[in-house]
């Protein structure tokens, strides 16, 4: 239950990302390297309502969180007290040198950001962007 | 090749670590925001193929503990407690007193970091002295582990500096222990280091680490050599770097530094430079490369501007002027101190803008 709420507040809050949880990728991969405190490649285009699963490899000795949403979820985790995100596969937490894989669909068209949200590196340019096509291809 | 750092001074990192706004990651500020400021002057002395390496930490009070971490030329034969008014002595030569740079630490981890090579440990009054030898991520996982909180530009400038040279050096500052010693605000607690190297070098990148791009970085760097030294970037506007004094040493100044603990190898004769680092931190992507001999140049791989595979020492462009003589008298005693003023303002710049790039060197063996 506390899952499914967990997965349902992003949900009823953006209305924009649907997220679907899964421990085996599924659907096209994309992979995300963190090095220097920065995100590779910075932008990425997926289509909607597909999942799509996220390798996100951490390269720096440093921890990193990889936080995809609109503006509003990013507002939320600027100031926001969460000290790890694992629950919401739109919000994952990647440790130092470490990679994790999360499977996130898109519902709508769109671009939205993903940014690390720790203190200082979304100013240092940790920030790229997921561009949400309707194109299934 | 084998570089100097000097540096230091603040904030350095050393290498690893930095000061940063609360708000930012990793920066000076414990998790509870309660700190603590800490300052670092560095003192480097060159002589006889022997760099001598004098840094203070100071602080401002507060709880817990805190360090950096600079890079080293080399590995160290020996750390130890540095002279008592060796640095104060150089500073008031020439200028204000500078501030330094440092990050915080927090309590430590218990775990020892993979990859890493322990090659002293130490303690010196309150700080405990860590050298270490390693690649960039594996410094940076072992600071981690042992407490410090590394902002996010630190995994790229570790990895700068581990490629000129893997030595770094973990000076952890427990302000707990230093009220416990008596220690006041302020206090110093120098460190000499012994370094054998051949050519100095001075770690300016690192006083960047922590900072916004637009921040300030301001530090105040002091050079005694036998004659007049060398140095890439040219000191010019466009570098940031300014050329403040360039002077032989006084005799009052050798024989005051000479006086001090582990001092005694300082030369007869020098020549003193000062030069001051007044730049946005996102400008500043180099180090202060200095020719000790005169022989080849600054290097460009020593100054930044050259990852290391691809050039030495000889290609540099020369930026200040120095007369060819005997190699092995060039030997003969290079000072470095670096002393880091954190804060846009926190020094007026006082002295005459001196040109370089000319004259004959007034020191050299006739």
């Amino acid at each position: 239950m506390r899952l499914l709420r967990a997965l349902l507040l992003p949900l009823a809050i953006v209305g924009v990302v649907l997220v679907t949880a899964s421990a085996m990728p599924v659907g096209p991969t994309v992979t995300i390297t963190m090095r220097y405190s920065h995100f590779l490649p910075a932008s990425v285009s997926v289509p909607a309502g597909v999942p799509v699963t996220f390798i996100l490899a951490n390269e720096d000795p440093i921890d990193h969180e990889w936080i995809v949403g609109d503006d509003l979820t990013h507002r939320r985790h600027r100031t926001g007290t969460e000290p790890y995100h694992a629950e919401r596969p739109s919000e994952r937490s990647v440790g130092a040198l470490s990679r994790v894989h999360t499977t996130v669909t898109f519902s709508r068209p769109g671009t939205y950001r993903y940014v690390c949200h720790l203190p200082g590196h979304e100013r240092y340019g940790m920030v790229g962007f997921v561009t949400v096509t309707d194109d299934p291809s | 090749m084998r570089r100097v750092p000097a540096a230091v001074a603040a904030s350095l990192l050393a290498t690893a670590l930095a000061v940063a706004p609360a708000a930012a990651c990793g920066g000076l500020i414990g998790p509870n925001g309660a700190v603590n400021l800490l300052r670092t002057t560095t003192f480097v002395g060159f002589h006889a193929g022997v760099e001598h390496y004098v840094t203070a930490f100071a602080f401002a009070g507060g709880g817990g503990a805190f360090g950096s971490i600079p890079p080293l030329p080399g590995i160290p034969t020996s750390v130890e407690k540095g002279g008592d008014w060796t640095l104060q002595r150089l500073i008031r030569e020439t200028d204000p007193v500078p501030d330094e740079v440092f990050f915080s630490r927090v309590p430590a981890a218990e775990a020892a970091g993979d990859g890493v090579e322990i090659i002293l440990e130490t303690t010196v009054d309150a700080l405990d002295i860590t050298v270490l030898k390693g690649g960039g991520d594996e410094v940076g996982q072992w600071a981690i582990e042992h407490g410090f909180r590394l902002p996010p530009d630190a995994p790229e400038v570790l990895d700068f500096y581990a490629e000129r040279s893997p030595i770094f050096l973990a000076a952890a500052f427990d302000a707990d222990a230093a009220a416990e010693r008596g220690q006041a605000i302020g206090d110093g607690t120098p460190v000499h280091i012994t370094i054998p190297t051949d050519q100095p070098w001075v770690p300016l990148r690192i006083l960047s680490l922590g900072k916004g791009a637009e921040e300030r970085v301001d530090a105040d760097v002091y050079l005694l050599t036998d004659r007049v030294p060398r140095i890439l970037p040219a000191a010019t506007d466009s570098s940031g770097l300014e050329l403040r004094h360039t002077a032989p040493a006084s005799t009052s100044l050798l024989d005051d530094l000479r006086s001090d603990r582990g001092m005694e190898w300082v030369p007869e004769r020098a020549w003193l430079m000062k030069l001051t680092v007044d730049t946005a931190a996102g400008d500043l992507r180099y180090d202060l490369a200095v020719d000790a001999t005169g022989v080849a140049g600054p290097s460009r791989v020593a100054a930044g501007l050259e990852p290391p595979a691809s050039s030495a020492a000889g290609d540099a462009v020369v930026a200040t002027a120095g007369v060819s003589g005997d190699a092995a008298t060039w030997l003969a005693g290079v000072l470095l101190v670096i002393a880091v003023v954190g804060g846009a303002g926190a020094w007026v710049r006082r002295g005459r803008r001196v040109p370089h790039g000319t004259g004959t060197d007034p020191l050299a063996p006739a």
